[in-house]
């Protein structure tokens, strides 16, 4: 299954609207797509779930890794990358 | 008349009639359904409904509040779309022929409590918005859907238990003169509003709801923290007379917050702020601050399961320096011990935590946690350019600072060698919090470049005061005479040898303490970065002249009370 890893730079980590917007562009693909927080090792979970990925705790300056597979998965992976590493567009 | 003690969440004084606010909780009944499909449309249908009134509540609040506040809205929003939290309602009602009610409230206590108990409190307080949706969907479902919030129609001071992020919106915010709650800190929904809004508010008050009567005065000082419940005649005016005061002052002090602070006859100090992250340094730098005096790390070993690697500390320390601007950054190495357990570091609950293996003394089998942090702190440091100045916790004798030094002076050999670009200048420091080390501050001063005092230890030390046991709190007061030769000692010792003293402990934040400090000598006052503006506002009304006399006078006294009175009695 294609995944990248990826920091989160952001202050606010995932969360508030950084995490409103990862949710959103997740969901905007056909994909199955998971995320897990690398840094503490959780287990993935749902990236178009808020709830979910909430519960992963991820602060200022953690990995992710995100995960797709199916329809677009290389196109979704993109997104959020850029999504990320663009820091949510601010 | 009633007095509490809560902590203070937004500045100002409300005087009003209170308004006790107690939304019923609405009770979920549980039981079997014979029809799923009926249970799946009622839930279809509520969180349609529920949508509506969320969509409407965006618009309220970025109208009244901002867009920070509807962000909020829209993550409820995103809540009723959640896939996951769907299917956990569908599999209740179909698997377990659950009615809709009971389905919700599993579905979504299951995320709330999961969110309750992670360490960081911004991800903790997610939880009181899966609430809110829950109670508001749950409410559409049994018809008892109003808003309770909504009948407040006239000016008055709201308390409650604690309020949900749409209790604060519904409001009509224009007789919104105060809010004060028995749960929540000062990072809760109410006290982030009560900011956005410019209204007083305190957390964390132990009033009893039920027994306060409707329209009793309540008076709320959100610079301290107290409420008082029906006061007096006597009080009301001296708050009235104190509101006035502080609308005056706070108006002339924000204006000249990002002036030095000097004192009638030119002596400078310093005025910096403490942080804890990157959103405190933004504060910071608002507020004036000249730069941060005291930058705590343990955010980043908090709530994990894995020792921060290097790279993603170099990350967080950049961030904050770069708010700072290039401005003096003292930087405490980590200071955790057994009262908040970090299983990867194998630091454990001990019975005494705070006179535990904690802080610095964890350098005599982690050395390698000091070391990366050294490492990453002046990588960061040489890719800003920023002043840094490294302070060491909880040092209680001079081996300690050797040894610490050794692996400073490694890392410094380490990242030159690897071709990291190694900062022009570092100072390497201490606190003074252990009394030891105010006794022993002559030896100490020939090994640092600095002392930054952390009174709120220091005192706690020095007392045999553990402040977090609410039955001898009280005696934990940095005016106890015992404290204040011990800080004059550190100072003075630290002038002989050349070298700087600061205080961050909340010492440093209260005008009480302003003379007596400036007094004593101290070079540079570290505090709250709302704090900063009404230091530098008292440094400017003094001179040195007088605060020597002063510092002098409150050194010869017998008692804490008695140094407060002639405090409060100079300060006046």
């Amino acid at each position: 299954m294609p995944s990248i890893t990826l920091v989160v730079n952001h202050p606010a980590g995932l969360h508030a609207r950084p995490a409103a917007e990862f949710v959103k562009k997740a969901a905007s693909f056909p994909c199955q797509i998971t995320v897990r927080n690398v840094t503490d090792g959780k287990p993935p979970v749902n990236a178009k779930s808020i709830l979910s990925v909430l519960t992963l705790g991820v602060s200022q300056g953690y990995e992710i890794e995100v995960s797709a597979e199916g329809e677009q998965a290389q196109e979704a992976l993109q997104a959020l990358s850029d999504l990320v590493q663009s820091n949510f567009g601010e | 008349m009633q007095r509490f003690q809560g902590i203070p969440a937004s500045g100002g004084i409300a005087i009003g009639p209170a308004w006790v606010y107690l939304p019923e909780e609405p009770v979920v009944e549980r039981r079997k359904v014979d029809d799923p499909a009926h249970e799946v449309e009622r839930i279809n249908q509520a969180f349609a409904k529920a949508r509506e009134q969320i969509g409407a509540l965006i618009e309220r609040a970025r109208v009244t509040a901002g867009e920070e506040e509807a962000a909020i809205f829209e993550a409820h929003q995103l809540f009723l779309d959640d896939a996951e939290l769907l299917a956990a309602q569908q599999e209740s009602i179909h698997v377990h022929s659950l009615n809709a009610e009971a389905a919700i409230e599993d579905a979504f206590e299951h995320y709330a409590n999961m969110l309750g108990q992670m360490d960081d409190e911004y991800f903790q307080a997610r939880a009181q918005d899966v609430r809110d949706v829950k109670r508001r969907v749950i409410r559409i479902l049994m018809d008892k859907d109003h808003a309770d919030a909504a009948s407040l129609d006239h000016p008055a001071i709201v308390l409650a238990e604690e309020l949900a992020p749409s209790d604060t919106i519904e409001f009509d915010q224009a007789n919104l003169l105060g809010l004060c709650t028995v749960r929540g800190g000062p990072t809760s929904h109410s006290a982030i509003l009560a900011r956005a809004l410019g209204i007083p508010a305190i957390v964390n008050a132990p009033i009893p709801l039920r027994e306060i009567p409707e329209d009793v005065t309540v008076i709320l000082d959100g610079e301290t923290g107290e409420v008082w419940i029906d006061p007096p005649e006597d009080v009301v005016a001296a708050l009235r007379k104190r509101q006035a005061k502080w609308r005056e002052r706070r108006e002339a002090e924000l204006r000249l917050a990002h002036e030095p602070a000097i004192t009638t006859d030119g002596h400078v100090v310093e005025v910096v702020a403490n942080v804890g992250n990157i959103q405190d340094a933004r504060q910071a730098m608002n507020m004036g601050a000249e730069g941060v005096g005291l930058f705590r790390t343990e955010f980043l070993y908090l709530g994990r399961s894995s020792m921060p690697t290097e790279r993603e500390q170099i990350q967080a320390y950049k961030a904050v320096f770069e708010v700072m601007e290039q401005r003096p950054m003292v930087v405490r190495t980590l200071d955790v011990g057994g009262d908040k357990p970090v299983l990867y570091l194998n630091v454990m609950a001990e019975p005494n935590p705070f006179l535990g293996w904690r802080a610095i003394r964890m350098i005599d089998t982690r050395s390698d946690v000091l070391l990366r942090q050294f490492r990453a702190l002046l990588i960061a440091a040489g890719m800003t350019g920023a002043d840094l100045r490294i302070m060491l916790p909880l040092v209680s004798c001079l081996e300690e600072v050797e040894r610490a030094r050794e692996l400073f002076e490694q890392a410094q050999g380490e990242i030159v060698r690897e071709g990291h670009v190694a900062p022009e200048k570092v100072q390497f420091g201490m606190m003074v919090e252990v009394p030891s080390t105010a006794l022993l501050a002559e030896h100490f001063a020939q090994k640092v470049d600095f002392f930054s005092i952390g009174t709120n230890d220091l005192t706690q030390y020095t007392l045999a005061v553990d402040r977090t046991n609410e039955r001898v709190a009280h005696l934990a007061s940095p005016f106890h005479p015992a404290v204040l030769k011990l800080i004059a000692m550190t100072i003075e010792a630290a002038h002989k040898a050349g070298i700087w003293v600061g205080l961050c402990g909340e010492m440093a934040g209260d005008p009480l303490a302003t003379p007596l400090l400036l007094g004593l000598g101290l070079d540079e006052f570290s505090m709250a970065p709302a704090s900063v503006p009404r230091v530098k506002h008292e440094i400017r009304r003094w001179s040195m002249a007088q605060c020597r006399e002063i510092a002098q006078k409150a050194l010869a006294m017998p008692t804490t009370s008695a140094v407060r009175q002639f405090l409060e009695y100079v300060v006046e």
